[in-house]
């Protein structure tokens, strides 16, 4: 566990010195803040489309810090060499991966928690107030994230960063409009379609069961137990990936 | 335990390269035994497989066949790697962590625990003459800086076996007479040493056996003696006081003219040296100076090197 725990130390030291994570933090931030002036401007109810503003900023940039410094991640420390260093210690693969993705998920957390006070600042702010939906909403939110920065460290266990992104964006895309699949599916006659259709839905990822905003901003309620299934499901989903990203990284060759 | 800190068996390595993967061999079935306690210089040009070896060894690259064995643990094996420590060629590290705290993470990679590793830190930097900047960040750090702390993590873990892949690089005169002090006190301590370098003479005058790596083909191993004793030596002798027409009716004309005046000759062997000064004295030169040159690595590097070139392009290999 020290070894792990070390790598992932590091690799959330590293993140946070990133200047990049300081320009999407800014920007989240601004969103969040900039919420207020975008729901003066919108007709419907004012606390809600805050709310809804405020949660997809957190969403959104979780994601691009997620996708842009996971693809990064493996590729960088082969690109300047210094996996050499760590990969020539008693340190299985495996433990440099995982150390690897707990540190940016660390960091992810610490993101989004700063995100989330701002969220929270913001609505008290303006007596928008918070929903009971909301906690459970920002935590889903952050085991998309983890779904999502697993994707980015297996294909960047073996790919470029430029394939590493296209297919990391892709996926999270996809497992975005994965209900959209189902029912698409559903609606077809072709039993193949429809065969396809659920495979590719039982593979694939699907984020949209981390998705509570429309509870969240609503404030309708959401059980513990929904919660629960989705945040087992994205931690089983997560390791899943990680073991097949530790299979292939276990077979390269560090050139 | 293994009296064998290296033993490789046929290791061959092939690269697959662009789209069509063409195949490139690194290393052509490389058979090689370090007995423990050994330094063991390895040189080559550019492309020879020096580097290609290492990473096989270290278990950053999988040998497309053969077999190696490091402590009589298989490469690339946890065990054997916790009793090995290794510097590569340019090192890259976290640049942000001070030298203490890098140190304190390979420290921990190694399983460590505190004390034990803040006791070899306490050791370790100054070795390497770096007490000074342990609280210093590495991105601060010039070159032959990181050089230092790169091989005080190499010796993080007291290893057993230490490979350097090219330890001078980047380092002063000061910082290259440092390494040689260290890879003695190894060899001193029992501990095996294997590395690559450009710098001949560094290696000539640490390695107890030096292995000649070209093309991927082990050429040649032996001690420096073995190697370069294959070849007669010359004699440089350095005659004074004679004039031009003198110089002429001697049996070896001068390699060249020193500026203050000495004649400077290559003779190919003690005969035709005592022979030319017999001459010179007997026309009235002095002898200032006679000088036995044997062969250098160095010397005896380029000529397999050049041979090498010479036969693949004769056999049509580039």
């Amino acid at each position: 566990m020290i070894k792990i725990w070390a790598i992932a130390l590091n690799t959330f030291r590293e993140a946070v010195r990133d200047k990049i994570l300081y320009s999407l933090l800014f920007f989240a931030l601004l969103m969040i803040g900039s919420s207020v002036l975008i729901a003066e401007l919108i007709i419907g109810e004012y606390g809600k489309i805050i709310r809804d503003i405020g949660l997809a900023a957190i969403s959104i940039f979780g994601l691009l810090i997620a996708v842009f410094v996971g693809i990064g991640l493996i590729y960088k420390e082969i690109e300047r060499k210094t996996i050499y260093t760590i990969a020539s210690k008693p340190v299985p693969r495996w433990q440099f991966l995982v150390g690897k993705y707990f540190g940016l998920l660390g960091t992810l957390a610490t993101e989004v928690a700063i995100m989330a006070v701002a969220y929270v600042l913001v609505l008290n702010g303006i007596g928008a107030g918070t929903t009971s939906a909301m906690l459970p909403a920002i935590w889903l939110t952050f085991m998309e994230l983890a779904v999502v920065t697993a994707i980015a460290i297996l294909f960047g266990s073996f790919t470029s960063p430029v394939l590493s992104a296209l297919f990391t964006v892709g996926l999270t895309l996809i497992g975005k409009m994965s209900e959209e699949l189902v029912l698409l599916g559903q609606r077809s006659e072709s039993g193949a379609v429809r065969f396809l259709m659920d495979t590719v839905y039982k593979v694939l990822p699907d984020l949209s069961r981390f998705d509570l905003r429309t509870q969240a901003s609503y404030g309708l309620e959401v059980e513990w137990e929904y919660v629960a299934y989705a945040t087992g499901y994205g931690a089983a989903y997560a390791a899943a990936l990680l073991v097949l990203a530790s299979i292939i990284f276990r077979f390269r060759d560090f050139k | 335990m293994s009296e064998t800190a290296i033993r490789t068996e046929g290791l061959r390595k092939v690269y697959r390269t662009g789209f069509l993967r063409r195949a490139f061999v690194g290393l052509h079935g490389l058979d090689l035994e370090i007995p423990r306690g050994e330094v063991f210089g390895l040189i080559g040009p550019n492309g020879a497989g020096k580097t290609t070896t290492l990473k096989l060894l270290m278990g950053l690259n999988s040998p497309t066949s053969g077999t190696a064995q490091i402590l009589g643990e298989p490469i690339g094996s946890m065990r054997a790697m916790a009793r090995v420590g290794f510097l590569p060629e340019r090192p890259y590290f976290y640049d942000y962590l001070t030298a203490t705290e890098f140190l304190h993470f390979y420290g921990q990679l190694h399983g460590m625990p505190r004390a034990r590793r803040i006791d070899m830190i306490d050791r370790l930097l100054p070795l390497v003459h770096m007490e000074r900047a342990r609280d210093t960040q590495l991105r601060k750090f010039s070159k032959g800086m990181l050089q230092r702390v790169g091989i005080a993590q190499a010796l993080m873990n007291d290893p057993e076996l230490v490979v350097l892949d090219e330890p001078s690089s980047g380092l002063d005169p000061m910082g290259r007479l440092l390494i040689r002090d260290i890879v003695r006190d190894l060899k001193t301590k029992g501990t095996t040493v294997l590395f690559c370098s450009h710098v001949l003479s560094d290696v000539e005058e640490v390695s107890d056996r030096v292995g000649i790596l070209i093309a991927g083909k082990l050429q040649d191993v032996g001690t420096v003696d073995e190697l370069v004793g294959k070849r007669e030596t010359t004699v440089e002798v350095t005659l004074h006081g004679l004039t031009d027409d003198l110089v002429a009716e001697l049996p070896l004309q001068p390699h060249r003219v020193s500026s203050r005046g000495h004649h400077i000759f290559e003779a190919a062997d003690h005969s035709a040296a005592r022979a030319l000064v017999a001459a010179a004295v007997e026309r009235g030169g002095e002898l200032f100076g006679y000088v036995a040159r044997r062969e250098s690595l160095e010397q005896h590097f380029m000529d397999e090197a050049t041979s090498v070139e010479r036969q693949d392009r004769e056999a049509g290999v580039r």
